[in-house]
């Protein structure tokens, strides 16, 4: 399978699992899409530090885009890359943190470690202090 | 420069750190359930990660990592599948705290705390 395949495959996997499997449906929850459109912005950095310097390379016969170029960065947009990276990291990453989160609320779910609860910030203390 | 790779995965690290003191995430707190967490999605993208260096999907430069390796795999590749889920759950900790949004594994008022999870799952939103 080439990466496009897999990747694609990999969303429909954990999407099935957290709509239908787990059940755990963070995908109808903006507890889920407000952090993940801060971790997808932190992805498009870090990712592009990693593929622009050619840490790691792609072989353009398992990618929408062409190959990493051995003398020079990739295409910063378009070709299929987005901040250098394959279009293709978006999906394995939006699997990976959906998993991540996944697991972290079934493992709440069923007790360990359900608390404590996350919270309050510590700019909040002073708040609560002044009343 | 070959720290380059590590180099990255530190700066993910304090990046989404900061948030376990200034938000009291609490998720390196609560180490156990961080480990379990861990696991499975530690083993998924290990055995794709592996996968794909086989079929050669990608690679990884010399001049920029360390050069452990686990097997095929680079040390970096087994600590960004620890580094990155880490940092998302912090991130998702970061947001409850401040916002309150439920998640799904919160405690109802109305059921008591020992009750069967399950019974968690249908009306939390």
């Amino acid at each position: 399978m080439t990466y496009t395949q897999l990747a694609l495959v990999g969303v429909a996997a954990v999407v099935l699992l957290d709509l239908l499997v787990v059940r755990t449906r963070l995908l109808t929850r903006k507890a889920f899409w407000v952090p993940y459109a801060i971790i997808v912005f932190f992805q498009l950095v870090t990712n592009g530090v990693l593929t622009g310097f050619r840490i790691v390379t792609y072989n353009g016969d398992m990618i929408v885009g062409d190959s990493t170029p051995i003398d020079g960065p990739p295409p910063f947009l378009g070709e299929g890359r987005i901040a250098f990276a394959p279009m293709e990291d978006l999906l394995f990453g939006f699997a990976l943190v959906l998993l991540s989160i996944m697991m972290w609320v079934v493992w709440g779910r069923r007790g360990v470690q359900r608390t404590p609860m996350a919270g309050p910030p510590l700019w909040r203390d002073r708040a609560r202090d002044a009343q | 420069m070959k720290l380059a790779y590590l180099g990255v995965l530190v700066f993910i690290l304090l990046a989404s750190g900061w948030l376990e003191v200034v938000l009291r995430t609490r998720v390196y707190t609560r180490w156990r359930r961080l480990v379990l967490t861990l696991t499975v999605p530690v083993a998924v993208f290990v055995v794709w990660d592996i996968y794909a260096i086989g079929a050669d999907h990608w690679g990884f430069s010399d001049q920029y990592t360390t050069g452990i390796l686990l097997g095929v795999l680079p040390l970096e590749e087994l600590l960004f599948f620890i580094v990155v889920p880490i940092a998302a759950i912090l991130s998702v900790e970061a947001v409850r705290s401040v916002k309150g949004w439920p998640l799904g594994d919160e405690v109802l008022p109305d059921l008591p705390p020992d009750a069967h999870p399950d019974l968690h799952i249908g009306p939390l939103r």
